[in-house]
């Protein structure tokens, strides 16, 4: 079963691309790609039980910490660059995203929407971090170093003058709940974004 | 019968195949006719689409797996990585493993009697290559009617072997596993070499390589050769905790004698060594390992040179590696990228330094099983899970 933000990417990414998955996990999207639209590429990863998933599975995955960059990547060399909830544990995000455009001319971007209500409300009513499905971690061991909301990604994007292509915001796993219409910065649990380079 | 443990491939004999058509050689001259001794473990399938080649490192040879003999203390010497349900498993696979030309342990090399002269080749053996070897061992295939190799595995200068081998014969290779290599040597790995070399040679017993026929070899040599060789193969971790500032006795004694432990293993390491090894043998290898540069015809650019290679890699290295470290794989698998080939690259945590590619490790092992097993899935094989 993919993971629902994986299922939305699936169905955006076109025939026979090339990829690179930064931080992909256990290669299950990479896998899925290749075996349904004939997609080809590289994941990076670091976990050691993630990088052995992908091997088992014939995924093209390469040991490399994100925070080092993507010098090994030539400009353009991929045609998208996915990147699913990891921004939030990047040393520096704002860096990541020039660099996943320089070695794609697209990339598809989630990560947990720190204005979703639920969000809000346990931080608001009862004045703790907020600790949810998609926040699983305590203030203290978190990797997530660099929270931010729908509003501050679009943001970020407009500042950098990048084109959104696309924007959607979901619910957990309800693939139905998949929006981009009413209060996204409100209402979504997880944001993704479709960017590129503007032409 | 005598008692192996279960996951050993158990007794196995050595094989030898002649070869009476000539090789030419990179250096250009031409080995007449030759010997190849080699290993096999497991069952090659009908469709003989299960063979395994592995290629063996400076001082290595074809006893990779199993035991000569009922009571050898040791088994072959990548033991922990070949048998039954290990990661090359040899339920599944059919294993060859083959001793290289200008080798010392039973396939045609420096100690072996030149046909032209009557005497021993001695210095005069051709400088072999890794190209050579490929070629060799390509040969060998042949004679087994093995056409292509589910996989070509090797640690080290085995490693560079399989990376000639995508490159030289990309149709007969499936997939390459490229473990603690490098794609050339550093000034620095050369300077190694060439210390080791000069240990040989200056030996008064070296007699320019002619030693057999003085009765005698230059073990003085080949053991400074050996201890200089043996502590670039471990971390400074791996012998601060094995061996530290340990001394044999209680008391400092002002004097050069075997004080320290770590003197003492070296020492036993080097005299071990230089009693079962040819002196010839290690000079060749070392220059095999100093030429190895697949980039070099193409001005410097590995990716280029990657240009012929068709089959997924499996890169792994070792953290502690400094002989060919971490950057030296990353180096190779950045050129296959940018060559837009399939591989994948593990850095391993090890604490062993170079030496770890011969070692259990569970991630080692974990990540390199998951890799046979999708050489087993790739192409049908039984047993695949």
């Amino acid at each position: 079963m993919m993971r629902a933000d994986l299922k939305l990417i699936h169905a955006w990414i076109p025939e026979g691309a090339r990829v690179l998955d930064l931080g992909c996990g256990e290669g299950t999207l990479l896998a899925a790609l290749a075996r349904d639209k004939g997609v080809t590429g590289y994941g990076l990863e670091i976990d050691p039980e993630g990088i052995t998933a992908c091997v088992a599975k014939g995924v093209n995955v390469i040991e490399q910490n994100l925070d080092e960059g993507l010098a090994n990547f030539d400009d353009n060399a991929c045609d998208l660059v996915v990147m699913t909830q990891a921004l939030q544990a990047l040393r520096r995000p704002d860096l990541m995203l020039d660099e996943m455009l320089r070695v794609a001319g697209e990339c598809i971007i989630t990560f947990p929407n720190f204005a979703y209500w639920r969000h809000r409300a346990y931080l608001g009513f009862k004045g703790y971090m907020p600790v949810s499905r998609s926040l699983p971690h305590a203030w203290y061991d978190t990797p997530n170093i660099h929270l931010s909301t729908f509003n501050d990604f679009e943001r970020l994007c407009r500042d950098k003058g990048l084109s959104i292509v696309d924007r959607a915001v979901g619910i957990g796993d309800h693939e139905g709940h998949w929006t981009s219409r009413w209060w996204p910065n409100l209402f979504g649990e997880i944001a993704i974004f479709r960017v590129a380079r503007r032409p | 019968m005598p008692e192996f443990p279960r996951d050993s491939v158990g007794l196995v004999t050595p094989e030898t195949a002649h070869f009476a058509d000539p090789l030419a050689l990179a250096c250009g001259r031409t080995l007449p006719a030759y010997d190849l001794v080699y290993e096999t473990y497991g069952t090659l399938n009908a469709e003989r689409s299960n063979a395994i080649l592995i290629c063996h490192a400076l001082s290595g040879h074809h006893h990779a797996a199993g035991f000569h003999a009922a009571d050898d203390r040791k088994p072959g010497w990548w033991d922990a990585h070949i048998g039954p349900g290990k990661s090359i498993d040899t339920d599944r696979f059919f294993v060859v493993s083959v001793n290289n030309l200008g080798g010392c342990h039973g396939s045609t090399g420096p100690t072996s009697v030149n046909p032209e002269t009557g005497r021993q080749w001695g210095p005069d053996f051709p400088i072999m290559t890794v190209l050579d070897w490929v070629h060799s061992q390509a040969r060998l295939a042949d004679r087994l009617g093995i056409e292509r190799f589910a996989a070509v595995i090797g640690g080290s200068l085995g490693g560079m072997q399989v990376l000639q081998w995508t490159l030289s014969y990309p149709e007969r290779i499936a997939h390459a596993v490229v473990i603690a290599a490098t794609p050339k040597l550093s000034a620095q790995n050369i300077a190694f070499n060439e210390v080791a070399r000069q240990a040989i040679r200056s030996d008064p017993d070296f007699h320019d390589g002619w030693y057999a026929d003085h009765d005698t070899a230059p073990r003085r040599g080949l053991k400074l050769a050996r201890m200089v060789g043996h502590i670039t193969y471990l971390s400074e971790d791996a012998m601060g905790s094995k061996f530290g500032r340990d001394l044999r006795t209680t008391d400092l004694n002002f004097g050069f004698d075997v004080e320290f432990q770590v003197e003492s293993y070296l020492r036993y390491q080097g005299d071990t060594f230089s009693t079962s090894f040819d002196a010839n043998t290690y000079l060749l290898m070392t220059k095999a390992l100093d030429y190895f540069d697949p980039a070099g015809a193409h001005d410097g650019e590995l990716s280029r040179a990657l240009a012929p290679a068709a089959c997924p890699f499996l890169v792994v290295s070792f953290t502690t590696d400094w002989r060919f470290p971490p950057s030296r794989s990353k180096e190779l698998v950045n050129a296959l990228i940018r060559a837009d080939k399939s591989v994948s690259y593990v850095n391993i945590d090890s604490t062993h330094g170079h030496d770890a590619f011969l070692m259990p490790e569970p991630r080692y092992q974990a990540v390199f099983a998951a890799f046979m097993n999708r050489v087993a899935g790739d192409l049908g094989l039984e047993g695949h899970s």
